[in-house]
């Protein structure tokens, strides 16, 4: 355990490296602004005959400097739910999209994986006989399932929350395998000696015993689903923050860009610490 | 009738009980019988290798042997029952319950339908008689070898069995701790005239707490060499007995048969 004292020091240390890149930032994209003012004067009436003159220079071509980003972020994020067009909805309300599809995708996922994890765990025939698919199919980029899902489901929501659901649950499944398999024989001997029906073995013994791998897969799971959703977005969303990248992208504006990429990360990390604190919950000590 | 009365059924008959594990090697045992009477103590003694622990396991009905007959009031043995409490070799407790928990889970799965209130008054009940007040919010992982052992007696006691069978309870504990829970365990035993089955390397520990000791040859194809009464009186206790006319011929005996080799 880290003292009190050293747990500051990380803090401080943290502040310090956000401030080092802050400047960093701040210099290099003032550095930018500054050589395109010194050019020579031929080179300048060069670039007056291709049209970029300083009427014609906008801001936003270049990189933003913090100072443009935060003003253009806190624009996005005055009316994070705003809805007028599918090329113009708040920030907010496309990060809720997303969270959505994961929601649905991932939560079938769970449904699905964990009794069936359960099940194997059990069953080491049927675990040997499903290995061999569950191997092959659990590499699979969650993206190289999009033409299959889009021609068989033909609808690009449901193609969405599928490849949600197709790759979240490979770890939860394995994990809960796993988990399952490894009981100490000893815990069920002392279920069977009290005589517990399956019902009661599984909600006191088996469940409360493997908990800790099985959160540690849908921890996994949770992980892999945030970080395909972006990319299904991007390739067939009408919505969600992925296709919000996408769409500001093609927009040119590259601060909304960076304020999408620095939400999802945040959301990612609300996502991943909400489990760490489940883990913990369900952890013990043998 | 008459006959009945002055020898009851005993509780447990064991007849002619043989384990073999794969068909073309030797029996791990063969020819055991023996019987326990209600109320009795008895302790079975003998070399690592000669399937104390297997005839342990098919009394539970955690295991089957492969002929021979097993029957508990009559009853045969067709598998593991709450009418027989196992207290295991290393204590078997849920680490992720607390030892009130732990305890709590036997007692309801004895009496499914017994209110809140009374599975508390019940769980402190047994946990006051192995001297645990202080540790029941505490989980496993917290506990020392002896607590955790204790719980673990706690927690076979606690569904009242018919016969409570303990494989080599206290290996794993030191001598100061084993003996102190040898005493609790013999006080509980003779105020609630529990009938056990107990596996032990231990000869100080049989003589001390059985009133009668089985003494198995080596294995393989291990069978009952000798059973002996114990001739100390019932109420014997840990610091007097050494001094007891007949323990020291006892010790002396069961000595001579675990340091012979013997087939």
């Amino acid at each position: 355990m880290m003292s009190r004292a050293d747990h500051l020091k990380g803090v401080v240390l943290s502040l310090i490296l956000a401030l080092i890149l802050l400047f960093s930032w701040q210099y290099l994209t003032e550095s930018n602004s500054i050589q395109s003012h010194d050019i020579s004067a031929e080179n300048r009436e060069y670039e007056i005959l291709m049209g970029h003159t300083q009427a014609t220079q906008q801001p936003d071509h270049n990189f933003p400097s913090p100072r443009q980003f935060a003003l253009e972020a806190w624009q996005e994020l005055k009316a994070p739910f705003h809805n007028t067009s599918t090329n113009d909805r708040g920030i907010g309300w496309q990060l809720g999209a997303s969270l959505y599809r994961v929601i649905i995708g991932y939560g079938l996922a769970v449904l699905v994986a964990v009794p069936l994890g359960l099940l194997l765990g059990q069953q080491p025939i049927l675990r040997a006989a499903l290995n061999p698919f569950i191997q092959i199919l659990r590499p699979i980029s969650p993206l190289a399932w999009m033409p299959i899902a889009l021609y068989t489901i033909k609808n690009a929501e449901e193609c969405g929350i599928f490849v949600i659901f197709i790759c979240s649950v490979w770890p939860i499944l394995l994990n809960t395998s796993f988990g399952v398999s490894r009981l100490r024989k000893e815990w069920l001997d002392v279920a069977k000696t009290l005589e517990l029906g399956w019902a009661r073995r599984l909600w006191l013994i088996i469940l409360p015993a493997s908990a800790p791998t099985i959160v540690t897969g849908m921890r996994v799971g949770l992980g892999i689903a945030w970080l395909a959703i972006i990319a299904a977005e991007m390739l067939v969303g009408s919505s969600g923050i992925g296709y919000f990248v996408w769409n500001q992208w093609n927009n040119l504006s590259i601060s909304n860009v960076i304020l999408a990429v620095l939400l999802i990360g945040i959301t990612g990390m609300i996502l991943d610490t909400t489990f760490a604190a489940l883990q913990r919950r369900v952890s013990y000590a043998e | 009738m008459q006959n009945r009365i002055n020898q009851p059924l005993p509780l447990v008959t064991v007849n002619q009980l043989e384990k073999q594990y794969t068909k073309n090697n030797p029996s791990v045992f063969s020819d055991i019988s023996f019987s326990i009477a209600r109320g009795e103590f008895v302790c079975m003694i003998g070399h690592s290798g000669c399937g104390k622990s297997t005839i342990l396991n098919i009394l539970a009905g955690l295991e089957v042997a492969t002929s021979g007959q097993v029957s508990i009031n009559g009853h045969a043995i067709k598998g593991p029952g709450l009418d027989r409490g196992v207290v295991f070799q290393g204590h078997a407790l849920m680490p992720w319950l607390t030892v009130e928990q732990n305890v709590a889970m036997a007692i309801r799965a004895r009496h499914p339908a017994m209110p809140r209130e009374d599975v508390q008054k019940k769980t402190e009940h047994y946990l006051e008689l192995v001297n645990l007040t202080g540790a029941i919010h505490k989980r496993p992982a917290e506990l020392s070898g002896g607590m955790r052992q204790r719980v673990g007696i706690a927690r076979a006691f606690s569904t009242t069995p018919e016969l409570l069978l303990m494989d080599e309870p206290f290996g794993a504990l030191d001598a100061l701790t084993r003996g102190v829970i040898q005493d609790e365990l013999l006080n509980i035993c003779t105020q609630t005239s529990q009938t056990v089955f107990m596996i032990t390397h231990d000869i100080d520990e049989a003589i001390l707490l059985a009133d009668r000791l089985v003494l198995m040859s080596t294995g393989p194809n291990a069978h009952i060499a000798e059973i002996v009464e114990n001739p100390l009186p019932k109420n014997r206790s840990r610091t007097e007995i050494h001094h007891q006319e007949g323990y020291s011929d006892l010790r002396k005996h069961i000595m001579d048969f675990l340091v012979k080799p013997n087939k």
